[in-house]
């Protein structure tokens, strides 16, 4: 299933553009769409109680790597952030301390990039004050995107680099705020289709392979790259490139990237010298444990 | 793979191959055997490599325990084997060529004792790769029987007319020449039901019958 199938669909039907994505699923896996949806509901409320629950916590991870930087933000007024990129920001980079200290995440859609998705809803309905019922639609539309990228290329970061599972959850997060403020299929598209370009490229290159550094950080960052280009597509700008050619790419650099450059954590960051030191402590510090 | 499977599972992090994969092939342990009284963990490659700053160990512990994949008790999982006086072990071993994320474990209770082998092939998706020894490919997404059954012609046959299900796929291998006796996997599209394994426990060729059933909400 392509994007712009599910577009033409939505303009020869009229039907609501989550009801397509629905209708659509029904028809490929058989699956009952009423189903679907209260699944999905309940896995939007685990990611907004847990983004509320984590919300700015210290954490103690598995390396100690992370743990305090979305302390850190929530403490910190922003200088030059709106309160709905501050507090998206902070989830992003919560949920990803929490995952790396064994808290209970979304993997949505991998576990490395729990920390987007949760940043975005979270700003909609805390800031925006959106309902339950608003804020579904919206997740569905980002579940339908992300499940083009599944279908057509890959979510994950040891097949495709970092641009798989962070791109794709931008790509799902940014059409998420556009969907819920324009109800337009078309700006979705082009929403998702700059977010995935804006992160093209990117390699998956965690220091001593644990989805710490430089994972939780890019979270937050990706978050505002989501919500810069959801503000783009709702403002009319259009991607030149349609997103499913851009999920292609997306693809075919992912297949190009070196081995070292997906989650083997041998280039990138991951090769770096002080990388290596960093890593080498954590280990003499586990073996004088054991 | 579909809408919730992309945007989903809920689950304990940080990792779907490392920390969730391992859970859900411990946790065919459990669904097996119950809580076993011992395990012994062997873990290869990229398990055994970094394991420790995964949570690999835990969620393998949670898994033997029965925890669910998203059961906050996964972190606390040393600790509530305490409880249960579960005895564990973890070494680094070499399966030989298999999926770099594999684990064989081995399990005792009362007198029983297993081997399982499986791999997490990526995404949270797991493969049980060898039950005592014999080799099969379950998913771990369907339900599946396994059998320690006497060696005779007629055997199978005779396991097979009791399931009125489904059969995806059907394993069988001698175990023990000496004694005649073979093992015999079947992986089944449905859960059966109790006259099924009812059965099954009346057939003379029967020695051991394991079912490990599909829960509910575990696919939809
Ligand atoms: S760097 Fe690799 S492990 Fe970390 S979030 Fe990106 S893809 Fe996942």
């Amino acid at each position: 299933m392509t994007f712009s199938e599910l577009l033409e669909i939505s303009i020869s039907t009229n039907l609501e553009f989550s009801e397509v994505i629905l209708a659509q699923e029904m028809m490929e896996t058989g699956r009952d769409p009423q189903k679907v949806k209260k699944a999905l509901r309940k896995i939007m409320h685990v990611m907004l109680e847990e983004a509320e629950k984590n919300y700015g916590k210290e954490f103690n991870t598995l390396t100690n790597l992370t743990g305090n930087n979305g302390a850190k933000l929530s403490n910190a007024v922003p200088y030059m952030m709106s309160e709905f990129n501050h507090v998206a920001t902070v989830v992003a980079i919560s949920m990803g301390e929490s995952n790396a200290s064994m808290g209970r995440i979304v993997a949505c859609p991998t576990a490395g990039s729990c920390g987007v998705m949760p940043g975005a809803l979270y700003a909609l309905k805390y800031i925006k004050k959106a309902s339950d019922d608003e804020l579904l639609k919206s997740f569905i539309v980002a579940s339908g995107i992300g499940n083009v990228v599944a279908k057509r290329a890959t979510l994950s970061g040891a097949a495709g680099g970092c641009q798989a599972e962070i791109g794709t959850a931008t790509a799902m997060a940014s059409s998420m705020i556009t969907y819920y403020f324009s109800r337009d299929p078309v700006k979705v598209g082009n929403a998702a289709a700059i977010s995935l370009k804006s992160l093209m490229g990117l390699v998956c290159d965690p220091v001593g392979g644990f989805v710490e550094v430089p994972c939780v950080k890019r979270n937050g960052s990706a978050v505002n790259v989501a919500i810069a280009c959801a503000e783009m597509a709702l403002a009319g700008i259009e991607s030149v490139i349609p997103f499913d050619d851009v999920v292609n790419a997306m693809y075919n650099v992912g297949k190009s990237l070196p081995e070292s450059l997906r989650e083997t954590a041998i280039g990138g960051i991951a090769g770096t010298k002080s990388a290596q030191e960093i890593v080498e402590k954590i280990r003499e510090k586990w073996d004088s444990k054991n | 793979m579909g809408l919730l499977e992309v945007s989903g599972p809920v689950m304990i992090g940080p990792s779907s191959s490392h920390t969730l994969g391992a859970l859900k092939i411990a946790r065919f342990v459990y669904k097996l055997m119950g809580i076993p009284q011992r395990v012994n963990f062997v873990l290869h490659g990229s398990f055994s490599m970094t394991y420790y700053g995964h949570g690999t160990d835990r969620a393998l512990i949670a898994g033997v325990l029965g925890m669910k994949p998203d059961s906050f008790d996964v972190k606390d999982s040393y600790e509530i084997a305490k409880m249960y006086g579960l005895m564990y072990s973890f070494e680094s071993g070499d399966l030989g060529d298999v999926h770099p994320n594999t684990v064989l474990i081995k399990a005792w209770k009362d007198d029983l004792y297993n081997e399982i082998e499986g791999s997490s092939i990526g995404g949270g998706a797991i493969k049980i790769t060898k039950i005592n020894g014999v080799e099969c490919s379950l998913t771990g997404d369907f339900p599946a029987i396994v059998i320690v059954n006497k060696d005779k012609p007629g055997a199978l046959k005779e396991i097979l007319d009791c399931l009125s299900v489904n059969i995806a796929n059907v394993y069988l291998r001698r175990i023990n020449a000496l004694e005649g006796i073979a093992l015999t996997i079947i992986e089944l599209d449905e859960n059966v039901d109790d006259e099924v394994l009812r059965c099954l426990k009346r057939l003379d060729n029967v020695v051991e019958l394991y079912f490990v059933k599909l829960e509910e909400g575990e696919l939809l």
